[in-house]
């Protein structure tokens, strides 16, 4: 019971001091996250829009291949990855193998279908919604895309946030690209494994402390932006009572 | 753009044998009001959907004076249930403002705040066109519908859902709509608004033209036995005694 109060301690001792290496730990994760959502948003958004308005050959398989990546054991996409990238893989002479780069690509892999599927819905019923309007304007599918996007932002960066918590929750595969090699690749969550397999648990319980404080933060957010538009027609519903 | 030619145009669904439009054949000219009057499942709706281009008919023609996708660009359209974008009235009308894109960003301020005025929705200009009442979002759908001008405003019913207060303020602004450069084809099966409004009526029935004639006329003397039926309020009854 002791071990577990002085591990605790320590973690705080890490998070309060600000210690280097575990600010460094941090930040990468932060900068690799970050970065594999907005590449995914800057992907899923637009094609996710495209499934939801346009019919064309082979959409469905599309659709369902976005599905079942959005389940994928990252452990596989990893493997995969792997595969491509190390040496002797069709893309191993980028070198990207052990690099955050590699860690960004697993990540993207995995947070895309996450944002398109969500994007295809929401924008699927929103058209279904708007279409004759829009058309009877003489606004194509295709001028509609930004003005369903903008009209359903709070469902959408709900998407993106839901894509944030899957990127910063991951470890399977940015392990397996990454390698988890200390002041290079290594973020959170593979830091707390390793971590936890060296028996150094204050460390680890650092780092998950930040990990779920960021999960709240992401989850706070979200419940925000969905419920500012309720609170807002509620309060005026409540006024004509 | 004027006359409008419906030549032998019928419209159907693959999966019922019963046409919905019928061997529609007519002519319908610029001026005056015109009313498509009828009860429920008549095919007014699709009558306007097909006018405005929404949807294409199985068989026959609809054309205009001027090529189709020209006269398109001088429409617009209210629905029944005014379908807004969720942001604030002002952008609403903006929205429509920029598709056309024939103004300058001062040109397109200086038309929205005269619109909302008008339409006595200036104090909402800020606010969320999802939380304006239902008769306020069915102004906001015909000030959005009239702020680019169109030649041709095709209204499908856009009073039934309102109370009486918000029917009358949209009677007002088509009377005064009416006297403009725009022709108004309404569908309706409120016989009193078309009283007020109709210069013209177009009586459908089951998805056929029954009268096409001057409103007057119409309500005085209606040609066909259905239309006299309807006048009296016994269509429907009378349909829903046959059925049993």
């Amino acid at each position: 019971m002791s071990d577990i109060v002085d591990a605790f301690s320590e973690a705080w001792q890490l998070i309060l001091q600000l210690d280097p290496a575990f600010v460094e730990i941090v930040l990468l994760s932060l900068k690799v996250s970050t970065i594999s959502v907005a590449i995914a948003t800057l992907i899923g958004l637009p094609l996710g829009s495209a499934l939801g308005l346009y019919r064309f050959p082979g959409q469905q398989f599309i659709n369902i291949a976005l599905n079942t990546l959005m389940g994928f054991p990252p452990v596989v996409v990893g493997l995969l990855l792997y595969l491509l990238i190390s040496r002797s893989g069709p893309f191993g002479v980028f070198e990207l193998l052990f690099t955050p780069t590699a860690m960004i690509i697993a990540q993207v892999i995995l947070v895309t279908p996450i944002i398109a599927a969500l994007t295809r819905q929401t924008i699927q019923d929103t058209w279904a919604h708007y279409h004759e309007q829009l058309r009877s304007m003489g606004c194509s599918a295709t001028r509609a895309i930004p003005t369903l996007l903008w009209d359903k932002r709070a469902t959408l960066i709900t998407a993106v946030l839901a894509g944030f918590g899957r990127a910063s929750g991951e470890v399977g595969a940015v392990m397996i690209v990454g390698g988890n090699i200390d002041h290079v690749t290594r973020v959170m969550t593979t830091a707390i494994a390793l971590e936890v397999s060296k028996g150094d648990l204050a460390l680890a319980l650092g780092l998950g402390v930040v990990l779920i404080t960021l999960s709240l933060i992401i989850n706070t957010l979200g419940y925000c932006l969905q419920s500012s538009y309720a609170l807002k027609t509620h309060s005026v519903l409540n006024s004509f009572r | 753009m004027f006359p409008l030619i419906f030549e032998q145009v019928s419209l159907g669904l693959n999966s019922q044998p019963k046409l919905l439009l019928d061997s529609i054949n007519v002519r319908i000219e610029k001026a005056g009001t015109l009313l498509i009057l009828g009860p429920n499942g008549a095919g007014k709706s699709l009558f306007l959907r097909l006018a405005h281009q929404l949807i294409k008919p199985t068989q026959g023609q609809i054309s205009w004076a001027i090529p189709s996708k020209l006269a398109r660009q001088q429409q617009a359209m209210v629905f029944q249930h005014p379908i807004l974008l969720n942001r604030s009235a002002y952008a609403n009308l903006e929205f429509a403002l920029k598709l056309k894109n024939e103004h300058t960003k001062i040109e397109q301020q200086h038309l929205i705040e005269a619109m909302l005025e008008q339409m006595n929705l200036q104090e909402h200009a800020k606010t969320s066109a999802n939380v304006l009442s239902f008769g306020e979002q069915q102004k906001l759908a015909l000030a959005r519908a009239m702020i680019i001008k169109p030649k041709v405003l095709f209204l499908d019913e856009p009073t039934a859902s309102l109370d009486p207060s918000a029917s009358y303020q949209i009677e007002q602004f088509l009377s005064e709509v009416a006297t403009t450069s725009t022709k108004i084809i309404m569908a309706s099966h409120d016989l009193n608004q078309a009283k007020r409004l109709a210069d013209q009526v177009l009586f459908l029935h089951q998805g056929k033209i029954l009268e096409h004639t001057e409103a007057a006329l119409f309500f005085k003397k209606p040609q066909s036995k259905l239309g006299k039926l309807f006048l009296a309020g016994e269509l429907l009854w009378k349909d829903n005694r046959s059925l049993l």
